[in-house]
C-alpha cells in the first residue's frame, strides 16, 4: 500500500512582541581579552623565550646558545650604545629606497601586461627566467657594475621584491571579474583611471600578499648580502653588525642582531600590513 | 476587458510619429571561441522608443544578453547597425547605463553612497559635492538611505540590486540596460523589485532594455517584448504587455498572452496547450 501522510488540523498565532529575551548577549570579558590577537601572539612569545631560556642554562655555553636573558641583556647595551640603532637604520634606509623602487617597477610592469600583449609576454619571460634566480646570486656581477655601494645593494634588493610583487599583482588584475571591468569601462574609464579605479582596489588582497612576500624577500637579501660581503655600502648595516660579532665570538651580541632582524619583521607584519589590511580587504569583505 | 486590435493599432500609431531613442538594424552578433565563429544573432531589428520598457525575452542561447551588451557598446556587431539618438554605438559610455545580474557589479571597496556616486565622479558628470546629493536623492527612492555608509558585503541580495538600480538611476542615461537583473534574487523579493522598479518607473520615467528568460517577468515588467528563437537567436515576434502588470498575474488575459508567447517561442501546435490550462506555479513561468 502506498504510504500517505496524515492530514492533520491547521493553526494560525498571533504572535505578541517579544520581550525579557535579550536578542545579542554580551561576551564575557575574558572572552573579548582572549580574541586580541596581540595577546594570543604575545603569549605564544612569551613560551618560547622561556624554552629558550631553559635550553641556554641547561646547555650552560654561552658560546654555543646564549639565554634568552644574556641576548637580552646584549639587546638594550646595543641599543643604549647606539650602535645596534645606526645599523638598523643603515639597513632600513637601503631597504626602503629599494622597496618602493621595485613596488613602482612592478606596478609600471604589471599595467603594461594588462594593456599589451607585448607588455603580458614580457612580464611573463622576465618573470619566469629572473623569479627563481637568488637575488644574492647577483651580487658579485652589481659589485662589479655599480662599485662598493649602495648601487649594487640597491640593485639586488629591487630583483628580490620585484619579479615576487609583479606575479601576484598580475595574478590579482586577471581575477578581476567581468562584471566589475564591464562596470568600469561603462561609466567611461580607460587607460590609467581603469588600472586605479578597479584594477589595483579589486586586486588588492594578492597586491598585499605580493608587498609581504616582496618586504620579506627584500630583508633576507640585504641582510645575506652584508653577510656574505661585508660592508658592502661602506658603512656597514645589522647583517655586518651580525657577521662582525661572530668574527669577535660575541655570540650573545650575534643572537641580539638576530633578534633585531626577527622584531622588525614582526612590527612591520602587525603594524603596517596587517593595518593595512584591516582598513582596506578586510573592511570590504574581500578577505576574511 | 480589453481590445486588444484597437490597442495595437494605437500603439503603432504613436510609434510611427515619434522618432525612436534606439534603433537595432539588422544586427548579426558572433562570438570568436577557441574553436570556431558562433553566431549569437542573426539579423535582429527593433525600434525603443523614449520611456519604453522594452523586454528581450526567449530561451538560453537566442543571444539577448549580446544583444544587450551590443547596445552597452562591450560587443560590436559582425553586421547591421546600432544607432542611439541617431549615432551610431562604438564603445561604452555612461549614456547607457548596464545594470548586470552579478552582485559583484558593486565595487566592494566603495561604501553604497560611494558606489552610486561612482559614475558620475567617473564620468565627470558631476563635481563631488552635487554627485553625493544626487547619489542620496536615487538612494532614497530606493529605500536604502540607512545604509548610505555600509560596505556591499553587509547587504543583502535584493538590497544590493537596489543599489545598482539607484546607481543607474543616478546618471541619468539615455537608456538602462538591465541583463536579468533579478534573475539571481529569489522568488519574493524578485517579485518585490519588479514592483519596485515599476513604482519608479511611474515616477522617473526611463527607457528601458531588460533581458529576461521569465514569460512572467516580461508580460509585469515591459510594455513591448521582443521574442527571440535560440541558435541563432532570430526575431519570432513583438508582442505588447503595457496592459499588465503584477494585479493580472491570474487574469485570463494575462494566461492568454503567456501561452501565446510560450507557442511561439517553442513551435509548439496551436491546439494542445489549451487543452491543458496553464497553471501559474508551473516550472515553465520561471525557467
Amino acid at each position: 500500500m502506498a504510504l500517505t501522510p496524515p492530514i492533520r488540523e491547521e493553526y494560525e498565532l498571533t504572535l505578541a512582541p517579544l520581550t525579557g529575551t535579550p536578542l545579542a548577549r554580551p561576551l564575557s570579558p575574558w572572552q573579548r581579552l582572549w580574541r586580541q590577537t596581540w595577546l594570543r601572539k604575545g603569549v605564544i612569545l612569551l613560551l618560547l623565550a622561556l624554552l629558550w631560556e631553559s635550553v641556554g642554562r641547561w646547555q650552560n655555553n654561552d658560546l654555543l646558545l646564549p639565554t634568552f636573558m644574556q641576548t637580552a641583556r646584549a639587546f638594550v647595551d646595543g641599543l643604549a650604545s647606539g650602535e645596534l640603532f645606526l645599523k638598523t637604520w643603515l639597513s632600513l634606509q637601503v631597504l626602503l629606497k629599494a622597496y618602493v623602487l621595485g613596488i613602482v617597477l612592478a606596478f609600471l610592469l604589471t599595467t603594461l601586461a594588462v594593456s599589451t600583449q607585448f607588455g603580458r609576454d614580457l612580464l611573463g619571460t622576465l618573470t619566469s627566467m629572473f623569479n627563481p634566480l637568488p637575488a644574492i646570486a647577483l651580487l658579485p656581477i652589481a659589485l662589479l657594475w655599480f662599485g662598493l655601494g649602495q648601487g649594487s645593494l640597491i640593485f639586488v634588493l629591487v630583483h628580490s621584491v620585484l619579479w615576487a610583487l609583479a606575479v601576484n599583482t598580475y595574478t590579482g588584475f586577471l581575477g578581476v571579474s567581468d562584471t566589475l571591468r564591464m562596470a568600469g569601462r561603462n561609466y567611461g574609464l580607460r587607460g590609467l583611471p581603469f588600472v586605479f579605479h578597479i584594477l589595483v582596489p579589486a586586486a588588492l588582497p594578492s597586491i598585499l600578499a605580493g608587498l609581504r612576500i616582496g618586504w620579506a624577500f627584500a630583508w633576507r637579501t640585504l641582510i645575506a648580502a652584508e653577510l656574505v660581503f661585508g660592508a658592502t655600502s661602506g658603512q656597514g648595516g645589522l647583517g655586518w653588525y651580525i657577521f662582525q660579532n661572530r668574527n669577535e665570538l660575541y655570540t650573545d651580541k650575534v643572537f641580539a642582531g638576530l633578534a633585531m632582524v626577527i622584531l622588525i619583521g614582526l612590527l612591520v607584519e602587525s603594524l603596517v600590513f596587517n593595518t593595512l589590511e584591516r582598513v582596506t580587504v578586510r573592511r570590504w569583505g574581500m578577505q576574511r | 476587458m480589453h481590445n486588444p486590435a484597437a490597442e495595437t493599432a494605437s500603439v503603432s500609431a504613436t510609434a510611427q510619429t515619434a522618432q525612436p531613442l534606439l534603433q537595432v538594424d539588422r544586427v548579426s552578433l558572433q562570438y570568436r571561441t577557441a574553436q570556431a565563429v558562433v553566431q549569437a544573432t542573426h539579423e535582429v531589428g527593433f525600434h525603443v522608443h523614449p520611456a519604453d520598457r522594452f523586454v528581450l525575452l526567449g530561451p538560453s542561447g537566442c543571444g539577448k544578453s549580446s544583444l544587450l551588451k551590443s547596445v552597452a557598446g562591450f560587443l560590436p556587431p559582425a553586421a547591421g547597425e546600432i544607432r542611439l539618438d541617431g549615432r551610431l554605438v562604438r564603445e561604452p559610455g555612461p549614456d547607457r547605463i548596464v545594470v548586470f545580474q552579478e552582485f559583484d557589479q558593486l565595487p566592494p571597496w566603495k561604501t553604497v553612497l560611494e558606489n552610486v556616486m561612482f559614475p558620475l565622479l567617473a564620468s565627470k558628470t558631476l563635481p563631488r559635492r552635487e554627485a553625493a546629493e544626487r547619489a542620496r536623492h536615487y538612494l532614497d527612492k530606493v529605500g536604502l538611505t540607512r545604509f548610505a555608509d555600509a560596505y556591499p558585503h553587509t547587504l543583502s541580495g535584493g538590497m544590493k540590486a537596489r543599489v545598482a538600480i539607484a546607481r543607474a538611476l543616478a546618471m541619468q542615461p539615455r537608456m538602462l540596460l538591465m541583463d536579468e537583473p533579478f534573475a539571481a534574487l529569489d522568488a519574493l523579493t524578485r517579485r518585490k523589485m519588479q514592483e519596485e522598479l515599476l513604482i519608479l518607473w511611474e515616477e522617473v520615467r526611463f527607457t528601458l532594455l531588460f533581458v529576461t528568460h521569465s514569460i512572467e517577468e516580461a508580460l509585469v515588467v515591459g510594455n513591448r517584448i521582443l521574442l527571440l528563437t535560440p541558435h541563432p537567436g532570430r526575431v519570432r515576434a513583438e508582442i505588447n504587455s503595457h496592459q499588465y502588470d503584477l494585479g493580472s498575474l491570474g487574469g485570463a488575459g494575462f494566461q492568454q498572452t503567456a501561452q501565446r508567447i510560450h507557442r511561439l517561442l517553442f513551435d509548439e501546435d496551436a491546439a494542445s496547450p489549451s487543452a491543458q490550462p496553464i497553471n501559474f506555479s508551473d516550472v515553465r513561468f520561471s525557467y
